[in-house]
């Protein structure tokens, strides 16, 4: 509900796939990563970066509630000279670990991240969440490639598979299906979980590495502006600010679901 | 500084200063690492790979896995050094400079090998002569094109100290030792080899022993030349610029690259924001380069003793009344 309220205050931005990121991000910062939110730059702490990074309202809205930021700066998002930009920037906001936007970056930092932890014999683990129409960049497979030849079992990607792109259904504009058997002949572990279920997600994410010596890829079946009825599944909400009315017709439908 | 020159003319292959520096940099200090495409021949890493195997990735040919990997590295907190030929490193990951380094803000350093005109037979596809013009507009990105091989080994001990992201641009080409074992590399300033009032040469890399060579010539014929390293092309010694600009009037630029967005791009905006005088470019005038050894190519474009000379005593002439 949040993210929709920025994307509506900055008149921009991308509520389609910050619906269908935003169980799994809650999933992670709630209750899988580790983390100090007093303390953002802990050493020892979980990396986690935002493959997909115009999904930044979601992962704001998140981070606000995990504690590394104040709700009040929510209201800011976008606005001039705020410390929130339409993507996110590691060096203005606590809890963020890369600067994204780009499409395929998020997977070969996440490999380097996880070398590093490697070669320093360091605990923590490196997560990544793409989108799935993302994964056309070819950048993605490159590192895909290496992580699976270092036998990356610290590093867990998360393809947030909702099936839209910007222009249209990702079928449509260049298909990625088999998306978990391109991962399994990459030389990753996959698992295929349901993105919008609490309880699988954990599960899946709990138990990384899924095997040893294998990097893990959970494919996260979800559903683009999942919660609102007049934004689920459909392409215009990829890059689409709402309306007063609509905003009111879709904090209605969220409210009404959590309670 | 000009006693100072040495006079001796060995020539050396500055990867294996590279390559010798970067071990002793390895073994001193555990953050460092090494990432390479598959060219652990050409970056002379063989010896690295041996002795520091944990700490060796090759991530096969794959160079915006390469930058973005190194990024990540960096971000974890080690310091690496990502090696390739300067044609790939920055023409196929030049959005992972962009947005991973420069606008990250990541530590590391990237090592462009066999840069400008070395791979001159392979053709224009192999012919680095853009990387300057891309990388110097990168906020963040400190761009350095050493001399010879006690530049090189000071710029990569500098480059190791610095927190932030680095382009090395090294060559293969052999070349004297220029300077003192004493000298050392700081970013923005660029020293002057040799004095002079009559024109100013801005001049970096492989090419600098030529320009202090077409200067003695240009000595001989009554004309003293000004010569300048300007072996860091970001940040600019924009005082340097100037009072050559104030001093000599007449600015000659020398770079084995493209003349647009370089070092005589650079040395252009300041001089045609704060003191116009007369300035030529000498480099690759705007065209893919035709097939032939670097030696061949360099004098193909006046990048010798001769050319330099040649052009400077043409800027003199354009400056006189008819």
């Amino acid at each position: 509900m949040q993210s929709l309220r920025m994307v509506h205050h900055a008149r921009i931005g991308h509520p389609g796939g910050d619906f269908s990121a935003a169980d799994i991000l809650v999933t992670l910062y709630l209750n899988v990563l580790r983390l100090r939110p007093t303390d953002p730059l802990w050493p020892d702490r979980d990396r986690f970066i935002l493959s997909k990074g115009h999904c930044s309202a979601a992962l704001y809205a998140t981070l606000a509630a995990a504690g590394f930021l104040d709700e009040k700066v929510l209201g800011m998002f976008m606005d001039p000279l705020s410390i929130l930009n339409g993507h996110p920037d590691r060096n203005k906001v606590p809890g963020v670990e890369a600067n994204t936007g780009p499409l395929g970056h998020g997977l070969p930092l996440a490999t380097g991240f996880a070398l590093a932890a490697r070669m320093r014999k360091a605990e923590w683990r490196t997560f990544v969440l793409t989108g799935d129409g993302e994964l056309q960049e070819g950048s993605n497979w490159e590192a895909a490639l290496c992580a699976a030849q270092y036998g990356l079992d610290n590093l867990v990607l998360i393809v947030d598979r909702n099936g839209i792109q910007q222009g249209d259904f990702v079928d449509k504009i260049i298909r990625m299906d088999p998306m978990a058997d391109k991962w399994r002949a990459f030389g990753w572990q996959v698992e295929e979980v349901d993105g919008h279920d609490y309880g699988a997600l954990l599960r899946a994410l709990g138990s990384t590495p899924l095997v040893t010596g294998k990097p893990t890829c959970i494919i996260a079946n979800t559903v683009k502006g999942r919660g609102v009825s007049f934004m689920e599944n459909s392409p215009k909400w990829h890059h689409h600010a709402p309306s007063d009315e609509e905003l009111e017709l879709a904090l209605a439908e969220l409210k009404g679901a959590a309670v | 500084m000009k006693d100072s020159m040495a006079v001796e003319r060995e020539t050396f292959d500055c990867r294996d200063v590279f390559a010798a520096t970067l071990e002793e940099m390895a073994a001193a200090d555990p953050r460092i690492c090494a990432v390479v495409n598959d060219a652990v021949g050409s970056t002379k890493l063989g010896g690295f790979r041996r002795r520091f195997p944990e700490r060796f990735v090759n991530v096969g040919i794959a160079e915006q896995n390469m930058v973005g990997a190194s990024a990540g590295l960096a971000s974890g907190g080690m310091i690496p050094f990502c090696c390739g030929a300067s044609c790939f490193l920055t023409a196929r990951a030049m959005e992972q400079v962009k947005v991973d380094l420069g606008y990250g803000k990541n530590n590391v350093k990237l090592c462009g090998m066999s840069s400008g005109l070395a791979y001159g037979e392979l053709g224009p596809t192999h012919h680095s002569i853009e990387d300057l013009a891309w990388t110097r507009v990168i906020p963040n990105l400190t761009v350095i094109v050493p001399a010879d091989p006690v530049e090189t080994r000071s710029a990569l001990q500098w480059a190791r100290d610095h927190d932030g992201p680095v382009f090395l641009r090294l060559s293969r080409m052999p070349v004297p030792k220029l300077f003192p074992g004493h000298h050392r590399f700081v970013p923005g300033h660029a020293p002057v080899l040799r004095q002079g009032g009559d024109l100013t040469i801005f001049v970096n890399g492989v090419l600098v022993i030529r320009a202090l060579q077409g200067a003695e010539r240009l000595s001989r014929r009554g004309i003293q030349a000004r010569v300048v390293n300007m072996s860091s092309i970001s940040p600019l010694d924009r005082e340097a610029v100037l009072r050559a600009a104030r001093e000599t009037g007449a600015i000659l630029t020398v770079e084995e690259a493209s003349i647009y967005g370089g070092l005589g791009g650079a040395v252009c905006e300041v001089v045609a924001e704060e003191h116009p005088v007369r300035v030529r470019r000498l480099g690759v005038p705007g065209v893919f380069a035709p097939t032939g050894s670097e030696a061949f190519l360099l004098k193909h474009f006046g990048l010798t003793a001769e050319g330099i000379e040649s052009a400077a005593a043409d800027l003199l002439r354009s400056g006189q009344a008819p």
